[in-house]
């Protein structure tokens, strides 16, 4: 099973919630918005990478599973 | 050019001020009717000002992914300008508000600390507590408030040089928002008198801290505050960076969007838990399993661990929410829901009527904080409906600060104390004159120190 983490900046406002969670996955520097370091990451960071989803003030991540994604 | 039709008008114009002194009596109910008569997209008018007012997830979506350029967050708040003072933002683009987040210790790295403080000051507010007694709600909310933003926003240095004055020069402030200010901020008008008034005030209390502090020591560089760090600051010609007027109007900015409405929230969070009293013992049957667990100290990382409790706060926001109407002033003209809104009219959403829709809620008028329970999310199923905080790029950007603020209090208070009316439960009510909506008083609630289930089971036992 494949997923990647999808950000909408319409809703970043840099809190930096997800860089405290999984600093592998995410930067937030100063004065600019969130950077995903790396969109499909493994299996392994996925309890961290949910974390950040599920943490993040602006609800602005999601994570979307790449063989289930319907089209829209 | 759109071929789409203007927005409906509802009824009620009064001829002269349109639909204003609705507006300052009876703004839910106005705001209702626009969405029974109009639909989504309904007009009413202050004064020279029409205001095209959204509701539902479609419009809500619309309005609130404007970015500033099209919908204008500045211009539309005129009540807002004599409160913060001549030179102060009321509102800033996203590029700067985002920065000032890591100015003013929003950031997440900054907000870990911030529990601790919280609890503090809880602590010493009920330090003088005996084992049952009253309270007024709004007026102790609102002097806790001003502590908690004060030491977490500005610093400890700066709290301590605070008192209750300074709550009450806050409340003259938020009673000065009436909506009047569309026709004119500076009528002659009691409630505006006062508001200048208690500026002014504060202006002469702050040049005295200032003063002070400048006459004194320099304070070692970790026991620095915002305010030292300014100080320290000058101009090339020698002068002072800011006055006490300038540092005024950024205490007042900092700490406005805050404070009424955190006061506002808590109060109602203590009503709704003292008229539910089945939700007050799940919270605090979680707050005394969260006692055993670790040692005392209240973090940042217990304060997730608290379900019944953030239940209760969003579900009291969603109620209650201390914003009833978000305006903007339209700069480009926009099409939504099949109606045209040309550029200068203002165009608002209502936390108060889409909180509360059918549609996205079920039994939307009850309290009934399950909603967000595992594996209810009603918040992060509606995110164009459930708005407390508003929503989008200009969601409120103090909403984490927020509700980790209400969880550290309630941690400390709600395991310490129960809380009965001391009035009938239904004459608690909010004042709708004022654009800042607040409790009306009297709001008085009885304290009564509690012992831990775990306790009395203990006792029993022996």
């Amino acid at each position: 099973m494949s997923w990647r983490i999808e950000v909408d900046l319409d809703l970043c406002q840099s809190h930096g919630v997800c860089e405290g969670e999984a600093p592998e996955l995410f930067e937030v520097p100063k004065r600019s918005q969130v950077r995903v370091l790396d969109t499909t990451p493994p299996d392994e960071l996925r309890a961290r990478a949910e974390a950040a989803v599920r943490f993040c003030p602006t609800h602005a991540l999601k994570i979307v599973e790449t063989e289930t994604e319907e089209s829209n | 050019m759109s071929d789409l039709p203007l927005p409906p008008k509802v009824s009620g114009d009064d001829g002269g001020t349109g639909h204003l002194e609705e507006l300052r009596s009876d703004p839910i109910g106005l705001m209702w009717r626009v969405r029974h008569e109009c639909g989504e997209v309904g007009e009413f008018r202050l004064a020279d000002d029409d205001v095209v007012l959204l509701s539902g997830a479609e419009a809500n979506e619309v309005f609130f992914r404007a970015s500033d350029e099209e919908l204008d967050q500045a211009a539309a708040y005129p009540f807002m300008t004599p409160v913060f003072g001549e030179g102060v933002v009321f509102d800033a683009t996203p590029e700067e508000r985002r920065r000032a987040l890591h100015n003013q210790s929003l950031r997440d790295k900054y907000m870990r600390g911030h529990a601790e403080v919280f609890t503090t000051e809880l602590d010493r507010m009920v330090a003088d507590w005996g084992d049952e007694g009253e309270i007024d709600l709004l007026d102790w909310t609102a002097e806790l408030f001003i502590y908690t933003s004060s030491a977490t926003l500005i610093g400890r240095r700066f709290r301590d040089e605070l008192d209750v004055r300074y709550a009450h020069l806050f409340h003259d402030l938020e009673q000065g928002t009436d909506a009047l200010a569309f026709v004119d901020p500076y009528a002659d008008v009691e409630s505006f008198r006062r508001r200048d008034a208690a500026r002014a005030e504060l202006v002469a209390l702050i040049g005295g801290i200032m003063a002070a502090r400048q006459a004194a020591e320099p304070p070692a560089a970790e026991d620095r505050d915002l305010v030292d760090v300014l100080l320290s600051l000058r101009h090339e010609d020698g002068s002072p960076y800011v006055t006490p007027d300038q540092f005024t109007g950024m205490f007042i900015s900092m700490m406005f969007a805050g404070h009424h409405t955190t006061s506002t929230t808590a109060s109602w969070a203590i009503i709704e838990l003292l008229r539910h009293p089945d939700v007050l013992a799940k919270v605090q049957a979680e707050l005394d399993e969260l006692a055993r667990t670790s040692g005392g100290e209240i973090t940042y990382h217990d304060l997730r661990g608290v379900p019944w409790l953030e239940a209760t706060i969003k579900e009291t926001l969603r109620l209650h929410p201390p914003l009833i109407l978000l305006l903007r002033k339209v700069m480009v003209p926009f099409d939504v829901g099949g109606y045209h809104v040309p550029a200068g009219k203002l165009v608002g959403a209502s936390p108060a009527v889409s909180n509360r829709l059918p549609g996205a809620f079920d039994a939307p008028d009850e309290f009934r904080p399950e909603r967000y329970v595992d594996p209810n999310q009603d918040d992060l199923d509606n995110p164009w409906n459930w708005i407390p905080f508003g929503a989008g790029r200009h969601r409120c950007v103090g909403a984490a600060f927020a509700l980790m603020q209400l969880k550290a209090v309630f941690c400390r208070l709600l395991a310490d104390f129960s809380f009965e009316a001391a009035q009938p439960p239904e004459t608690y009510r909010n004042d709708h004159s004022k654009m800042v909506v607040q409790l009306a008083q009297p709001c008085v609630v009885r304290y009564r120190r509690r012992v831990p289930a775990d306790a009395v089971g203990a006792g029993a036992a022996s």
